[in-house]
């Protein structure tokens, strides 16, 4: 910077960013502390900040026993759900939005503007302001406590195809002249030069969408009622019992550690196209 | 924008399209219409007949105290996690910003709370402050206080602007640190030769120069609230005690489920769908979003 560095200008920054790093590390690495204890301990209020010798004990019996009162699933098959639904949704909506965009964006006919305004302002319902509505039509459609009724009605959004629009459009018109030159049709220019073009801000929607996907709650909690088709955000939900001693909080910290791993390490692991997919799908 | 040499057919861009148009109808559009036909209509009792009413269900619902407690509760709880959740975030993004070792390891570790579910989100923190043996309850004890949110409705406040502050920090963050990076350095060091001291550098320049990502992140926050803090709101706090955290989207849902009146809960759904409408014009207005058609 400009002005003459200070031993307090140099440690500032570091010791607020460290705070803040501190502030959002502490609960998560508190629930992983509480999922390697036993019961007596937490409730007593006599855990500590260091973890206890039933870490192994508690995930074993978590993901493949459940807990003894609420819900009798196992966490690794609400995991499994959890998985499927986010799969079928990013998997979904990467494949009807850029079908749709293609078809805006390359195709001059009719309706065309009619068409994009019908999907742009979806992004002005989001499924909590017309939940019942939407239930009773899944419901209707004997969807209920299906993969199909837990994500088609969330596949259709306008973000994937206002991102893949605005993708198409910085796409050099000579390509297609190029191609339509070489006597390509819409299928082979689509198959040959938009889709591997694509294929960047495909992977940055799939991270987005994977999380969205993972995270869903108010939606799963309607559309499932059988154990078996619960999520794991969901389970975690039902694991804690309000007002009521009978939580089983060791298992439901792990719950909440296995909850939050697989969409986590997605944002660490794929941090370029996180931040791609996540300030373009905004902007 | 358009472009030049296009493809013509018409029923290749309908059966692209189809897909998604059936979808959206059959989802969006119809529920929506619904809601808005229903929030006319009066069912009796029994649910066997319905008579057309007019605006009486939002007469009804503008009549009761509940409606308005539910809008205050809303104000008060996306204004907090605004304000909170945008100075906590700036002020970590200033810093990243600055030019120091390891800026891109703590963009890492401060991100990744984007990718909580809400609901977990509210888990962890209850846990924390659960009243009986939540290790922050048993700190604020030894202080003398009595901490106890399913008891006590600020503490319950309090928890939950918490917990959605936590899991908006790093949104913010991102963007923030964004907007920063695209100031150019010669204006602040124009500023410097002017002899502008770091703090008035940062709130006559960077601070104004950040507007547009502020007022962006300002309605993508409060957004953010109305609708992705059900999860925290139904895992933590139940919209209790007595209603004193039931936001205007938890109430939809809540009132429903107790197999309510179902105009009254539909012309709660038209207003939020008013509300979302407005909120939506107003960050396009002002964020010049490239839509150009």
């Amino acid at each position: 910077m400009v002005e003459r560095e200070t031993l307090l200008s140099r440690i500032l920054p570091h010791a607020i960013l460290m705070l803040g790093v501190l502030v959002v590390f502490f609960p998560v690495y508190l629930a992983f502390v509480a999922s390697t204890w036993d019961p007596a301990t937490i409730s007593n209020g006599k855990m500590g900040i260091l973890p206890g010798p039933y870490m192994i004990e508690n995930y074993q019996r978590i993901l493949f026993t459940g807990t003894s009162s609420s819900t009798r699933e196992p966490v690794f098959n609400m995991m499994v759900n959890s998985f499927i639904m986010a799969v079928m949704i990013a998997v979904g909506k990467i494949f009807i939005s850029i079908l749709s965009a293609y078809a805006i964006v390359y195709y001059r006919f009719p309706f065309r503007m009619a068409a994009f305004w019908i999907i742009f302002i979806t992004l002005m319902l989001p499924v909590e302001v017309r939940i019942y509505p939407t239930y009773k039509i899944v419901s209707d459609l004997k969807l209920l406590d299906t993969y199909s009724g837990l994500t088609i009605p969330l596949i259709a959004s306008a973000t994937g195809t206002l991102l893949f629009r605005q993708f198409f459009m910085t796409i050099p018109d000579e390509l297609l002249e190029a191609s339509k030159i070489d006597a390509a049709g819409p299928f082979r220019f689509f198959k040959d030069t938009v889709l591997p073009l694509s294929m960047t801000t495909i992977a940055a929607l799939f991270v987005i969408q994977f999380i969205y996907g993972w995270n869903q709650y108010l939606w799963p909690l309607l559309i499932t009622t059988k154990d078996s088709m619960a999520t794991i955000v969901i389970g975690i939900k039902k694991m804690i019992v309000t007002q009521d001693a009978l939580t089983e909080w060791q298992l439901a910290m792990a719950t909440a550690v296995l909850a939050l791993l697989p969409p986590v390490a997605v944002v660490v692991g794929m941090q370029k196209l996180f931040v791609k997919g996540l300030v373009e799908t905004e902007k | 924008m358009e472009k030049r040499t296009v493809f013509s057919s018409y029923a290749i861009p309908a059966a692209l399209l189809l897909p998604q148009l059936l979808i959206t109808i059959v989802f969006f559009y119809l529920p929506a219409g619904q809601a808005v036909w229903q929030s006319f209509q009066l069912e009796d009792a029994f649910g066997t007949s319905t008579q057309f009413v007019g605006f009486e269900n939002y007469q009804i619902l503008f009549s009761k105290p509940e409606y308005f407690k539910a809008m205050g509760v809303t104000l008060i709880f996306s204004s907090a996690v605004a304000f909170m959740s945008l100075s906590i975030s700036l002020l970590l993004a200033v810093m990243a910003n600055k030019h120091i070792a390891g800026a891109g390891a703590y963009k890492t570790l401060l991100i990744w709370p984007y990718a909580v579910a809400p609901a977990v989100a509210g888990v962890l923190w209850l846990f924390m402050f659960q009243p009986s043996l939540g290790m922050v309850s048993g700190v604020l004890k030894t202080w003398g206080i009595d901490w106890n949110p399913l008891l006590n409705s600020n503490h319950a406040m309090i928890l939950l602007v918490m917990a959605a502050t936590w899991k908006q920090i790093s949104y913010n963050f991102l963007f923030f640190l964004a907007g920063l990076q695209s100031i150019p350095h010669s204006l602040i060091e124009a500023a410097s030769i002017d002899g502008a001291r770091p703090a008035r550098r940062f709130w006559s320049i960077v601070f104004p120069l950040l507007s547009p990502t502020t007022f962006f992140l300002l309605v993508v926050n409060i957004t953010y609230v109305f609708f992705d803090t059900f999860g925290i709101i139904d895992a933590v706090t139940g919209g209790g005690p007595a209603g004193s955290t039931t936001t205007l989207v938890f109430k939809v849902y809540h009132d429903g489920k107790s197999g309510g009146d179902l105009g009254l809960s539909a012309a709660q759904s038209v207003i939020l769908m008013i509300l979302v409408v407005g909120l939506t014009a107003i960050q396009f207005k002002y964020i010049e979003r490239k839509v150009s058609y």
